[in-house]
């Protein structure tokens, strides 16, 4: 197959060595849970429960609002304290509920027994994953079974399984695939069945070579599987850079990787695809990162969704000295916390905490129009023009030079010499551009 | 020598009769009240009216689509001239409006919730978090309402507010329609009484984050002539209609209600906001 090298990208120090070397471990249940209703991208699902209800494990608690949507289940046993607005990691206060556990962590019925999988078909599978509320666990928090319902007209031939985290410091999805080779790839022969497709790549980054080891001895008898290392290159694990590194293909403008018959699904989704069907077990906890030089102990938890990032530091030694800055994901796409009271999400890959020196406090200057940005841009755009037109509120200009297609991967604020927040200016127009197009229709 | 200058002669002299024949042929009617009703309009371009720039007005008003006194920058002097090019009766009378920021968290009195650092302006920083500030109400200070007013009429006062100089100020709505917040209102010049608050949150919740806005106590309501001030979820709203005496600001216990003629220069202004940390 053809592919190679994308254009642009970065180099980043990574910091991986901080938390990669860290067993997954289970965080105990903390004493308050803080369940974002708005946890998938699409319609947020609607609330089902009211405060002073009792819940069961694995309970619905909200049900899903149109096709783009997905249930949310309640993570533990216990009871609907509040519902209330709380701060929710991408960066806005919405309405969550707030379970109080109540230590005994009992299972609604139904719920969390084996079962044997090999006769579902596709159908069945989508189904379950659906009703398991199944997000792409990258970052995105996309409903899977959306992704994994092409349209006839777009077959996918090609399934890839992305371990590539290429995300600095993010060590989660190494770590899953050292200690979980082989349930991440049976939940990826889930996928590849429900769509179909015979050829599997497992795509991981060079610097993770005992997840590469891990996933070699698992993948030997799975025929059409395949695993590639990849070169390590920021941003590598995205989609559109990750379908033409492997295959030379190239996904248009404004479409998806179906457009090119590829559909890609993160390593933790493919593990939590497993854990749906062959045991029923809704997404209602996942692995993560809690890492950087801000906190003692830097370590891979499975945290229950909505713990909140306090609950989390704590078991993790605390924080080391005061923090800079407390960021949920990564440090290239995340996004900086300004309350230790935001929850775990479905999309929270890692709490990322930052000392007070490594933290650049700085005034952005003009463009000096050096074109650094332009060199690093995987998705070939000129960043340097766009964000002197959205700095002159000229959005239209902005569109017509594919502001849309920004994946907002920061490596042009990361090369540039005038410190310009560049990411941020993007997303403003293309908020802006949208609330266009959605005032014209 | 002689032929080329015959040449060339003959060349323009057939031009020219060309192009008056066509000029002619295409000639496009014009209303030539459009040129003059243009002079008369202030010529900023600023889209106060809603309207591409001048020019669309002045077509519009020509045609008598739009009234004459539909520039909004221009007030009653532009309309005065404007109706009589159009021979239109025009009363004049109306009071002159100005922009007026209805808030006073500044940054002494107003809690932050966190160090933002980053696009220096306030439709972007409202994207993370609502922005810095704690009430989620407040203006936040990085003076896009300045930026975009295209008559100078507005800076930022040292304390973290943006003043607005009376004199400057044409009421064109730009600073009103980009304020993301939702906070800037056109009030009428000649009003003194204003409550500088736009916080629909509960009055514990105020009082925990800012030292001067409105907690809902609603002693103002009962002070003021009756539906002068009114009630709009947990927040006290003037109706500029009434006339309120100056006395009901005595009664606010968060000092929100401030009492100031907005026909004042704006270097008095700042030195009231160095004081008492006025918005106005």
């Amino acid at each position: 197959m053809a592919g190679g090298k994308f254009f642009g990208g970065i180099h980043p120090k990574y910091h991986k060595e901080l938390a990669s070397a860290q067993s997954i471990e289970q965080m105990p249940l903390p004493e308050r849970l803080i369940v974002h209703f708005a946890q998938n991208l699409g319609a947020a699902p609607k609330p089902v429960v009211k405060k002073g209800d009792a819940v069961r494990k694995g309970q619905v608690i909200a049900e899903p609002q149109g096709f783009v949507s997905v249930p949310l289940h309640a993570p533990t046993s216990g009871s609907v304290q509040a519902i209330d607005l709380f701060p929710h990691p991408v960066g806005a206060d919405m309405p969550a509920a707030v379970i109080v556990p109540d230590g005994k962590d009992e299972w609604a019925p139904g719920l969390n027994a084996p079962r044997n999988a090999d006769g579902f078909d596709a159908e069945k599978i989508k189904g379950i994953i659906r009703d398991a509320g199944l997000v792409g666990m990258g970052g995105a928090a996309f409903p899977t079974h959306v992704k994994l319902s092409p349209p006839k007209e777009k077959p996918i031939d090609l399934l890839i399984v992305n371990g590539a985290e290429c995300e600095p410091y993010l060590a989660s999805d190494h770590r899953l695939m050292i200690e979980r080779p082989a349930e991440i790839l049976e939940g990826a022969s889930l996928f590849a069945r429900a769509l179909g497709v015979q050829q599997v790549i497992v795509a991981i980054e060079k610097n993770k070579p005992e997840a590469i080891e891990a996933i070699r001895s698992a993948i030997v008898e799975r025929r059409g599987y395949s695993l590639r290392a990849l070169d390590v290159v920021y941003p590598q694990g995205a989609e559109r850079q990750l379908i033409f590194a492997l295959t030379g293909r190239r996904v248009p403008a404004g479409g998806l990787p179906m457009d090119v018959g590829v559909l890609v699904q993160n390593v933790g989704t493919a593990f939590a695809a497993y854990e749906a069907v062959h045991f029923g077990r809704p997404l209602i906890e996942r692995v993560v990162c809690v890492t950087g030089r801000g906190i003692a102990r830097p370590k891979n938890i499975v945290a229950k969704i909505g713990t909140t990032f306090n609950d989390a530091i704590a078991f993790c030694g605390g924080q080391r000295g005061e923090s800079g800055k407390v960021i949920s994901g990564g440090p290239m796409m995340g996004v900086a916390q300004y309350s230790l009271e935001a929850p775990i999400t479905k999309g929270t890959s890692g709490i990322v905490l930052l000392t007070r020196e490594e933290v650049a406090q700085f005034v952005s200057d003009p463009c000096i129009r050096c074109g650094r940005c332009v060199r690093v841009c995987p998705m070939l755009l000129n960043p340097s023009a766009l964000s002197i037109f959205v700095e002159r509120l000229r959005f239209d200009d902005a569109e017509a030079y594919h502001v849309i297609d920004c994946i907002e991967c920061g490596c042009c604020a990361y090369v540039c010499p005038s410190r310009r927040p560049m990411v941020h200016h993007f997303r403003r127009a293309k908020a802006e551009i949208r609330s266009k197009a959605a005032k014209a229709s | 020598m002689l032929t080329a200058v015959i040449a060339l002669s003959a060349l323009a002299l057939f031009s020219s009769f060309l192009l008056a024949v066509v000029a002619r042929a295409f000639a496009v009617p014009v209303n030539p009240k459009i040129e003059e009703v243009e002079g008369a309009l202030p010529g900023a371009n600023c889209g106060g009216c809603g309207l591409p720039g001048c020019s669309e007005l002045a077509r519009r008003i020509a045609e008598g689509k739009a009234d004459v006194d539909a520039c909004p920058v221009g007030g009653e002097s532009v309309a005065l001239k404007l109706a009589a090019i159009m021979g239109k009766a025009f009363e004049g009378g109306a009071v002159r409006k100005i922009a007026l920021v209805l808030c006073n968290g500044n940054d002494q009195v107003a809690e932050k919730r966190f160090h933002y650092n980053g696009v220096r302006d306030c439709t972007s920083a409202a994207m993370l978090f609502g922005g810095d500030k704690a009430c989620l109400y407040g203006c936040l200070g990085l003076g896009t309402c300045v930026g975009i007013c295209p008559f100078q009429a507005m800076r930022m006062l040292p304390n973290g507010l943006p003043a607005v100089d009376p004199a400057k100020c044409t009421a064109c709505g730009k600073c009103v329609a980009a304020c993301p917040k939702k906070i800037i209102k056109l009030v009428p010049i000649d009003k003194r009484v204003h409550i500088l608050c736009s916080s629909h949150d509960k009055g514990a919740k105020v009082r925990k984050i800012c030292e001067v806005g409105c907690i809902a106590c609603t002693k103002c309501v009962k002070e003021a002539p009756e539906g002068a001030i009114t009630m709009h979820d947990n927040l006290a709203v003037v109706s500029y209609d009434f006339d309120i005496p100056d006395a009901v600001a005595a009664c606010c216990p968060m000092n929100t209600i401030h009492v100031r003629a907005l026909d004042g220069a704006i270097e008095r202004l700042e030195e009231a906001a160095s004081v008492s940390g006025g918005a106005l």
